[in-house]
């Protein structure tokens, strides 16, 4: 999932501090899950929102919606309604949400309530770990289910660095050494051959560092998006 | 041409010195340095590139200077710091200047050093390095036209490409294939991380007998127990034997530092049988380094 980290109050409050009408919108998505961005953490914020007001004797109106997803326009547009009054919407959805949010009310101020961090797993009692980088080459089959690309501090693609150290990563002993899990994976199959391929540089191109990125699934797409373009004339 | 790979080629016990730029622009006293105590004692002399990662003048502008000054310099080119694009730039500009020697290394992490915020780079490995000097070699890059085709250099260089390994690492298998990749993808010489065990060194180098490129032991000066301590519980894959520690320890202040040439001579001495070279790095004790390779009978 998306992981997610709230901002810290004062930061949000800069940006609503003339707002009468505030609108906070949850995340029914990952944000929930991470317990981050979602009904609960809204309702907390909006707390937070109210109080402060309160403390320096201003009136506000709080508002909280919290919608299935942010992230697709078929649970913005219902929101129609209560975002017309606001004189301003915090969102507690990752960036990708807060971007479609802008976009689909492209006059409303929008104000992210999250810092979005990282793809990741519950990896124990209220804990979230980067798994994934989005490289766009995923070498999972053959690095036994870890990825070097997310959980190698440098990223590397043929095996340890010399900062390799009794398990751990050279920038943290807290860290474990993904070339370490992945040799100890590979070795208690019996087969290093993954480890004994020289490979090539990875593809950047293909990932995050590259240039903005589309899926298209075309048997979805029964209508023409409008930015595409016009199709040759015959 | 290199020298430096004349002598190993000779078959004569190859010395090697280091030496790092300095944070800022007076490079007359390192430069001096190297030419006074290690340009007739070592066959090459190692350029640190942003060493632990903090910031330093560039390694390529050193070693042009070492060039200018006599002596045969080792370019070290980390990963860390330049993405394919200026890494082939640097290389062909290296050539270009008349360095030839070229140390293929990962590099320590940015969060290690005096710029924690900047951004890590990392788009080749070491092996990546290695690849990208091959192509360069074979008058090619990394890169292709838009046509898809191979890009044709005006001019092919040509390197003395090295890499390094550790060989007291913990976990000594995955380091093995590593460098098995290395040589495979063009490594020509290895110079190791600091070695203060003879009996782990051998063990490792009959574990590489099938690798056929000359290896230099590292050998890094311990100034103080403290320093050796500090090693190893921080360095990955250094392991200082206790009775290194307590010579150390039991010096007395004014003659640890000739204590420290006697242990560095002596595991070169020890170890010279072993492997075709020695790597000195005497982190700002150049002027020792003559002393210690005396101190080896090498």
């Amino acid at each position: 999932m998306i992981v997610a980290d709230r901002k810290p109050l004062e930061e949000i409050l800069k940006h609503v501090a003339g707002c009468g009408r505030i609108l906070v919108l949850g995340c029914g998505g990952c944000v929930t899950v991470c317990a981050s961005g979602g009904d609960r953490q809204a309702e907390h914020l909006a707390a937070q929102l109210r109080l402060a007001a309160k403390g320096q004797g201003r009136a506000v109106e709080v508002t909280v919606k919290t919608p299935t997803r942010q992230c697709d326009r078929e649970f913005l547009e219902p929101l129609r309604a209560d975002i017309g009054p606001a004189d301003a919407v915090i969102s507690l959805a990752c960036g990708v949400g807060v971007q479609l949010l802008a976009e689909v009310f492209e006059a409303k101020p929008v104000y992210p309530a999250l810092n979005t961090t990282f793809m990741g797993a519950h990896t124990g009692p209220g804990t979230w770990t980067e798994n994934c980088r989005g490289c766009g080459q995923c070498v999972l089959a053959e690095t036994a289910g870890v990825c070097p690309v997310a959980r190698c501090a440098k990223s590397l693609v043929n095996g340890a660095c010399g900062g390799t150290n009794k398990g751990k990563c050279e920038v943290s002993k807290e860290i474990d050494c993904a070339w370490y899990l992945i040799y100890k994976r590979l070795k208690a199959r019996g087969d290093l051959s993954f480890l004994r391929a020289e490979r090539e540089p990875l593809d950047w191109g293909k990932s995050s560092s590259g240039i903005r990125r589309t899926l298209v699934h075309p048997e979805l797409t029964d209508t023409v998006p409008a930015s595409a373009p016009a199709a040759p004339k015959s | 041409m290199s020298k430096f790979r004349d002598a190993l080629a000779s078959g004569k016990f190859t010395f090697t010195g280091e030496i790092g730029p300095p944070k800022g622009t007076n490079v007359g006293p390192v430069i001096e340095e190297a030419v006074h105590y290690l340009k007739d004692c070592c066959a090459a002399v190692n350029v640190t590139d942003i060493q632990t990662a903090v910031m330093r003048m560039s390694s390529l502008a050193a070693c042009r200077m070492l060039v200018e000054h006599g002596v045969e310099p080792v370019l070290q080119m980390v990963t860390r710091d330049r993405n394919r694009l200026a890494l082939q730039s640097d290389l062909l500009g290296a050539a270009a200047l008349g360095i030839e020697n070229v140390l293929a290394l990962t590099g320590d992490h940015t969060t290690m050093g005096d710029h924690k915020e900047a951004k890590p780079v990392y788009d080749l490995d070491s092996v990546g390095l290695l690849q990208a000097m091959r192509k360069l070699e074979s008058g090619t890059d990394l890169g292709r036209t838009m046509k898809g085709e191979p890009n044709a250099l005006d001019g092919t260089p040509r390197f003395f490409k090295g890499c390094v390994v550790t060989p007291c690492a913990e976990e000594v298998e995955p380091q093995i294939i590593k460098l098995e990749k290395k040589v495979a993808a063009g490594a020509e010489f290895v110079q190791t991380q600091a070695v203060y065990d003879p009996k782990a060194f051998e063990k490792f180098m009959k574990s590489i007998q099938h690798i056929k490129v000359p290896v230099l032991v590292g050998i890094v000066l311990l100034k103080n127990a403290g320093m050796a301590k500090y090693m190893n519980a921080n360095v990955p894959g250094v392991v200082v034997p206790k009775d290194i520690v307590k010579r150390l320890a039991d010096a007395d202040k004014k003659e640890v530092k000739k204590v420290s040439v006697q242990i560095a001579g002596e595991l070169i001495r020890d170890m010279k049988g072993m492997c075709q070279g020695a790597h000195i790095m005497p982190l700002g004790w150049d002027k020792e380094i003559p002393n210690v390779i005396a101190a080896s009978g090498a």
